[in-house]
C-alpha cells in the first residue's frame, strides 16, 4: 500500500490571486483575539497537576482519563469532582491504577466549584440543550481558565454568547462539537484517544515534539497515530470541533504552540469554510509563528459537486472562492507551510521535517521507557472476551435484556397478542411450559375462589389490625400472609400429598379414612365450619363442575370425591373443601395434561406450588382489605380486655 | 444542523407573522404554487391573484433569478398561469447545478421607480452581526461588498436608531425614507434575533409612497436552533439546494439524527453511483471523499454522509440499510464499491458498530451480490480486532468481494483499491473477489465546480 502510483494532479480551480492585502481584508472579516487585543496567556493550558470538573456522569471517560493519569505517571488523578443535576451528592468508585479512589458528585455545580478550588478546567458534557447554561455558569467562577464543550448542535446564536463572556473574562473554551483534546504526560480530555491500548500504541502517555491542531476530533486519533509513527510522538494536540464558531481557534492554539519550548513542529488539519487559515498564514508572514508547520485542509472534493453539500461539520461550507480547501492549502504553502499533494501524503511530510528537525540537533530523540501497565477494566475485559468468571446466580423463568421482555421464551408481545391471560402467564413463570388452555382458566378460577374469604380468618385479621395501625400497604398484606400455614391456606400442599400417597398406594378410601382417624389426624381438604352436604359450598361446585368436565382424566379427585362419600355419612359437614378440591384436581393435571413427568409433578407439588396459588389469589382479598381500612379511616386496634382471660402464670 | 437556507415564502411567512406592530411594511403577500397545486384553489385562497396585477419566479433556493430570466414582472392571473404551465417541470442550469423547476412563488407587482429600490443584508458573524445597506439596490446592485456600508452589532446588544439612522443610512436623502427604514431596521433586526435567523438579504426593498415593500428575500435560519424556536417557526421546510431531489432516505436518516446523542448524516448525490460511502466521523469523511474525487472518482460518487459519537449497533443498522437499499436499486454494469471507512475511533465501540452493518449485510446479501458490490473495509478504535475479525468472517461466509484493514494500514490506501488505483494486495486477495477494480470513467464535462 505503500508504494502506488501518485494521485492524479487535483483539477484546476479558479483560486484568487492572493496579494497581502487580500489576506488583510479575509483576516479582518473574522477577527482573532490577538486582534481585540484578547490574546490568549502563552503559559500552558494543562499541565501534569491540572484538576478538571466533569459535568455529566461520564463513567467510560472519567474512568479513561484516571487511566491515562496512571499510565502518564501523575502524581493524582485529574478528575476531583463530577456535576450532575440528576442524582442526590454521593461519591463515585473509580479506579486510579489498582487503587480505588472516590470522585464526588454534586448536583449544584457552584458547590462543587466551591469545595474544589483547585479545578482549573471544566469539562462539559451537557447536551445541547443545557450545555449553554452550565457553561455560563461556570464562567461565573474565575477558578476555571478552560471550558470544553463536547455537545454538537448547540445553536449559534448560543456559541456566540459564550465566547463573548469567555473573551471578556480570559476563558479558554475549547470546542463546541468536539471530542476534545490531549497533552501527553498532562491530561486527557474526556474521551480523547480512547483507551489504554490506542494510548500505548500511539506513545501518549509520554510527550513527543509534535503538536497539532484539526477541527476533527476522530482526525485527530489519526494524527495520534501518524505521529507517532512518523515523528517521536505528540506534545500536545487539540480538536477544535465541528461548529461555525470555534470558541478558541486555530491561530490561538498555534500561538500557545509557539510559546512552548516543548514544541519544535506543528502540524495543522484546517478544513473548507471559514477563514481561520488565514490568520495563521498572516502569522507567519508577520513572523508571529516561527516553528516548522505542516498543514493539509481537507474539503477539496467540495470545489467537484455541482450542488452545495453540508459536510457533517457546521463550519464546513465553504461561502467564498477563499474559504475553499484547495485555495487555503495554496495560501499556506504560499507563507511558508509544508503542504503535501494529499492526506494521504501528510504523514510522509511529516516524517521529513521530523529528520531534518533531528539532523540539525533541534529535536533530541528520547529513549522510549516503558510505561506502568494499566489494569483492564473488569466489564470491557468481558467484552472483549478474553476472561471469563462463573456467574453468581442462575436463571431461567424470565429474561428482560433483549428488544423485549419474554416470559419463558415467549415475548411479552405474543403473551399479550394471544391472550393468554393471568392463567397462561403463571403456566410460564411457575412452570416453565405452556400449559393447555383448561389448566391455565382452571388457575384463574382458583385465584378468583380463594381472593378471600372474609375479614374473620387470620390473614385478613392481621392485614385488617396493621393497617389500622397506620402501617403502609406492603406491611399490612405481608402480615396477613405471614398467617399462611398448616392451620389457615396452607393445607392444598399437604392435602395434594396425602391424597396422592394414598391413591398411588391403592389404599382403599375406606381404609384411608380408618388410618387418619387411627392416628388421630385430621384429613387435609376434608371439613367445613357450616357448609355440609346437603348445603354445599359453591365454590367447590364449581370447581367440580370445571374439573370433570375438562381434565383429560381425574383419578385423585375421583378419589378424594369417594373419601369425602364416606366421611359425609359420619358427619355431613365434613366435605370435600375448596382446598381439597383444589389439591386434588391440581394434582390430576399434572399428572394429565401429559407435560409433566410423574417425577417433575410431584417435585412441583413438593416444592409448594399448590399453596402458592392460595398465596396468590389471598393476597388480592388481603390488599382488598387493607384499602378497606384506609379508605374507613379505622384507628388503631385495641383487644378489648373483657375478650381476653388473664391468668397468672401460677395457677 | 447548522445554518441552512428557507424559501423565500417561508422567510416572508416568518416576517410577517413575527415583526412588530408599527412598521411601515406591508405584510407580504404570496402564493406557492408547487407540482400538485390546484390553480383554482389558490385562486380562492388569495383573491387579490385575480385583482392586481403579479409577479412570478421560482423559489428553489435559486440565486440571481432576474439576470437568469426566470422572473415574471407585470402579468395578468392568465399570463401567470401560462408562464407557469412554460416553467414547470422544466430543466434549469444555475452555475454547475441542473434540476427541474417545481415550485413557484407569485406575488402582488409593487408599482415602484428604479430610485426606491434598495439593498438591506443581515448577517451573523462571530462577535457581530453585519447590517448591510445600499440606497441603490435591484438586480443590478453591483458587488455589495465592496458599495454597502456596514453597521456591526456587536453579539447580545441591539443598534439604536440614531447609529441606523447616522451610520447606515446615510446615504439616504429623504427624511421620510430615513424614518421609515429605521424603524423598519430596528424590527426586523428584533426578528431576526428572537427567531434565530443567521442571513436576510432583501433585494431590493422598496419603499413607495412611505409603504415599505419586501420584494425578494433570501434567508438562512439555524437549524440547531429548533428545539427552541420549533413554536415560533412552526412548520417550515429547510429545502436541499438546487438540483439535488430530497430523498427520503435522507429524511429518515436525519430524523435517527436528531433523536440520538450521535451523529448520523446522508446525502445523496448520484444515485446512479459507482461509489458509495459509509465512513466514520465528520473529518474522516471528507478526507475520503477528497481522496474519490483527486483519483478522478467525483462524478461517480454516489454519497457523502457520516456516522460517529458512538451510535448503537441497531442505529448503526439502521444507516447500513438505508444506504444499502439506496445502493441496490440501479444496476452498473462494472458493478459498485462501496467504502466503509474511518480513523482510529477514540470511543465508538467499533466491535459494536460493525455488528450493526453486519445485520445490514446480512439482510441485503442477496442484492450486494446481484449488483456486483465490492466491499473495502478500514477502521481502528475500541475493540477493532473484533469488528474487522467479524467483517471478515461474515465476507466469507457469504462470498460477499470485501477487503479488510485495520489501523496498520494508511486511512485512505483503500480509496486506491477502490477505484483500481492499485491492485489489491496478494496476501489479501479472495477467488471470488475481483483483483483489480475498474478505475472511475473519465468526466463527460471538464468543468465541475460550481463558484458562487
Amino acid at each position: 500500500m505503500k508504494h502506488s502510483p501518485p494521485p492524479q494532479p487535483a483539477p484546476q480551480v479558479d483560486l484568487p490571486q492572493l496579494t497581502d492585502k487580500l489576506l488583510d481584508l479575509a483576516c479582518q472579516s473574522a477577527p482573532s483575539r490577538l486582534e481585540l487585543g484578547q490574546q490568549l496567556p502563552a503559559r500552558p493550558l494543562f499541565s501534569d497537576r491540572t484538576k478538571a470538573i466533569v459535568w455529566g456522569m461520564q463513567n467510560r471517560a472519567i474512568q479513561g482519563m484516571l487511566d491515562f493519569d496512571y499510565i502518564c505517571r501523575r502524581a493524582e488523578p485529574s478528575v476531583v469532582a463530577i456535576v450532575y443535576p440528576f442524582t442526590a451528592d454521593h461519591k463515585q468508585k473509580y479506579y486510579f491504577g489498582n487503587k480505588e479512589v472516590f470522585i464526588p458528585v454534586f448536583s449544584d455545580m457552584d458547590v462543587a466549584m466551591r469545595k474544589h478550588q483547585e479545578a482549573t478546567v471544566l469539562v462539559n458534557f451537557a447536551s445541547l440543550r443545557s450545555a449553554y447554561d452550565s457553561t455560563m455558569q461556570a464562567m461565573q467562577h474565575p477558578q476555571i481558565n478552560t471550558i470544553v464543550i463536547i455537545a454538537e448542535g448547540i445553536p449559534e446564536n448560543m456559541t456566540r454568547k459564550i465566547i463573548k463572556l469567555a473573551d471578556a473574562r480570559g476563558v479558554n473554551i475549547i470546542g463546541p462539537a468536539t471530542v476534545g483534546g490531549i497533552k501527553p504526560g498532562c491530561f486527557k480530555i474526556g474521551n480523547t484517544a480512547g483507551m489504554i491500548d490506542n494510548i500505548v500504541d500511539s506513545k501518549l502517555y509520554r510527550p513527543g515534539s509534535v503538536a497539532y491542531v484539526s477541527r476533527s476530533g476522530g482526525m485527530s486519533n489519526e494524527l495520534n497515530n501518524i505521529l507517532s509513527k512518523e515523528a517521536d510522538g505528540v506534545c500536545e494536540g487539540v480538536a477544535i470541533g465541528g461548529d461555525r464558531y470555534p470558541g478558541t481557534t486555530f491561530i490561538d492554539h498555534l500561538c500557545r504552540y509557539e510559546a512552548d519550548p516543548n514544541v519544535k513542529m506543528v502540524v495543522l488539519l484546517g478544513e473548507v469554510g471559514g477563514v481561520e487559515e488565514y490568520h495563521v498564514c498572516r502569522a507567519m508572514r508577520d513572523g508571529r509563528l516561527t516553528k516548522p508547520l505542516v498543514a493539509w485542509c481537507i474539503g477539496t472534493c467540495s470545489d467537484m459537486f455541482t450542488s452545495e453539500v453540508q459536510f457533517g461539520h457546521a463550519g464546513s461550507l465553504a461561502g467564498s472562492a477563499l474559504e475553499k480547501a484547495a485555495a487555503k492549502n495554496a495560501a499556506l504553502a504560499a507563507y511558508g507551510a509544508v503542504v503535501p499533494d494529499s492526506f494521504d501524503t501528510l504523514g510522509a511530510a511529516v516524517n521529513k521535517v521530523y529528520k531534518k528537525l533531528v539532523s540539525e540537533g533541534k529535536i533530541i530523540v528520547k529513549e522510549e521507557v516503558e510505561p506502568p501497565k494499566v489494569p483492564m477494566d473488569y466489564d470491557w475485559a468481558r467484552k472483549l472476551g478474553i476472561i471469563r468468571k462463573p456467574a453468581a446466580f442462575i436463571s431461567t423463568i424470565c429474561d428482560e435484556r433483549g428488544q423485549e421482555l419474554s416470559y419463558c421464551g415467549v415475548p411479552i408481545t405474543a403473551v399479550l397478542e394471544r391472550q393468554l391471560g393471568v392463567g397462561g402467564t403463571i403456566s410460564l413463570l411457575w412452570f416453565q411450559r405452556e400449559l393447555p388452555d383448561w389448566a391455565c382458566k382452571f388457575f384463574e378460577l382458583v385465584l378468583i375462589v380463594t381472593a378471600d374469604h372474609g375479614p374473620a380468618v387470620s390473614g385478613a385479621h392481621n392485614t385488617m389490625v396493621t393497617a389500622r395501625a397506620g402501617k403502609d400497604l406492603i406491611s399490612s398484606v405481608v402480615s396477613g400472609l405471614l398467617t399462611i400455614g398448616d392451620r389457615f391456606g396452607g393445607a392444598l400442599d399437604r392435602a395434594a400429598q396425602d391424597f396422592c400417597a394414598a391413591y398411588d398406594r391403592g389404599q382403599h378410601p375406606q381404609e384411608f379414612v380408618n388410618e387418619k382417624r387411627a392416628k388421630g389426624e385430621l384429613i387435609m381438604g376434608i371439613g367445613h365450619r357450616v357448609k355440609s352436604i346437603n348445603n354445599p359450598d359453591s365454590r367447590v361446585r364449581e370447581l367440580k363442575a370445571y374439573v370433570t368436565s375438562r381434565w383429560p382424566a381425574w383419578p385423585v379427585t375421583r378419589y378424594a370425591l369417594d373419601v369425602e362419600a364416606i366421611t359425609t355419612r359420619k358427619k355431613p359437614n365434613l366435605i370435600l373443601n375448596v382446598d381439597g378440591i383444589v389439591a386434588a384436581a391440581m394434582v390430576d393435571l399434572f399428572r394429565h395434561c401429559q407435560l409433566f413427568t410423574q417425577e417433575e409433578g410431584n417435585n412441583y407439588i413438593a416444592m409448594g406450588s399448590i399453596n402458592a396459588l392460595f398465596v396468590l389469589g389471598r393476597t388480592i382479598g388481603l390488599v382488598g382489605h387493607y384499602l378497606d381500612q384506609k379508605r374507613l379511616k379505622q384507628p388503631l386496634y385495641r383487644h378489648p380486655w373483657d375478650d381476653i382471660t388473664y391468668m397468672s402464670p401460677l395457677n | 444542523m447548522s445554518s441552512k437556507a428557507i424559501y423565500e415564502a417561508t422567510g416572508k411567512d416568518l416576517i410577517n407573522r413575527h415583526i412588530a406592530p408599527g412598521t411601515a411594511l406591508v405584510p407580504c403577500r404570496f402564493a406557492v404554487f408547487e407540482q400538485d397545486t390546484v390553480w383554482e384553489d389558490e385562486l380562492g385562497k388569495n383573491p387579490w391573484l385575480t385583482k392586481e396585477q403579479l409577479v412570478v419566479k421560482p423559489d428553489q433556493l435559486i440565486k440571481r433569478r432576474g439576470k437568469l430570466g426566470l422572473v415574471g414582472v407585470n402579468k395578468t392571473a392568465a399570463e401567470v398561469r401560462r408562464w407557469l404551465s412554460e416553467h414547470s417541470g422544466k430543466e434549469q442550469k444555475v452555475g454547475a447545478a441542473s434540476g427541474k423547476l417545481r415550485r413557484f412563488v407569485v406575488e402582488p407587482f409593487v408599482k415602484h421607480d428604479a430610485n426606491e429600490e434598495m439593498y438591506l443584508c443581515i448577517q451573523s458573524g462571530r462577535r457581530a452581526d453585519t447590517i448591510m445597506f445600499h440606497h441603490q439596490g435591484g438586480v443590478d446592485v453591483g458587488d455589495v461588498d465592496a458599495l454597502a456600508i456596514r453597521l456591526d452589532v456587536p453579539v447580545d446588544t441591539f443598534p439604536t436608531g440614531e447609529e441606523i439612522d447616522r451610520v447606515l443610512l446615510k446615504n439616504v436623502k429623504s427624511a421620510t425614507t430615513k424614518r421609515i427604514l429605521t424603524t423598519f431596521i430596528l424590527s426586523l433586526y428584533r426578528v431576526f434575533v428572537d427567531l434565530y435567523f443567521t442571513y436576510m438579504e432583501i433585494n431590493p426593498i422598496v419603499i413607495t409612497n412611505e409603504r415599505l415593500y419586501l420584494l425578494d428575500l433570501a434567508a438562512k435560519l439555524d437549524q440547531t436552533a429548533d428545539f427552541i424556536c420549533a413554536k415560533n417557526w412552526g412548520e417550515i421546510t429547510f429545502p436541499p439546494p438546487f438540483g439535488r431531489d430530497a430523498y427520503p432516505e435522507e429524511a429518515h436518516i436525519a430524523d435517527l439524527d436528531a433523536k440520538s446523542g450521535a451523529s448520523l448524516k446522508l446525502t445523496v448525490l448520484n444515485k446512479a453511483g459507482r461509489i458509495w460511502t459509509m465512513v466514520a466521523g465528520g473529518g474522516a469523511s471528507v478526507v475520503y471523499t477528497d481522496t474519490v474525487c483527486a483519483l478522478g472518482g467525483a462524478h461517480e460518487l454516489a454519497n457523502y454522509g457520516e456516522y460517529s459519537g458512538a451510535p448503537t449497533e441497531s442505529q448503526t443498522a439502521d444507516y447500513a440499510k438505508t444506504i444499502f437499499s439506496l445502493m441496490c436499486r440501479d444496476r452498473h454494469p462494472k458493478g459498485k464499491v462501496l467504502i466503509i471507512g474511518g480513523g482510529i475511533a477514540n470511543f465508538t465501540n467499533v466491535a459494536d458498530t460493525f455488528r450493526g452493518i453486519i445485520t445490514a449485510i446480512e439482510t441485503y446479501k442477496d442484492a450486494l451480490l446481484q449488483y456486483n458490490v465490492t466491499i473495502f473495509v478500514r477502521r481502528g478504535g475500541p475493540n477493532y480486532q473484533e469488528g474487522l475479525r467479524q467483517m471478515r468472517e461474515v465476507g466469507h461466509r457469504l462470498r460477499i468481494p470485501m477487503y479488510v484493514f485495520g489501523p496498520e494500514s494508511n486511512m485512505t490506501a483503500i480509496v486506491r483499491l477502490a477505484l483500481g488505483h492499485a491492485p489489491v494486495p496478494p496476501d489479501h486477495r479472495l477467488d471470488y473477489a475481483p483483483h483489480q477494480l475498474p478505475k472511475p470513467e473519465p468526466a463527460v464535462r471538464t468543468a465541475l465546480y460550481c463558484t458562487h
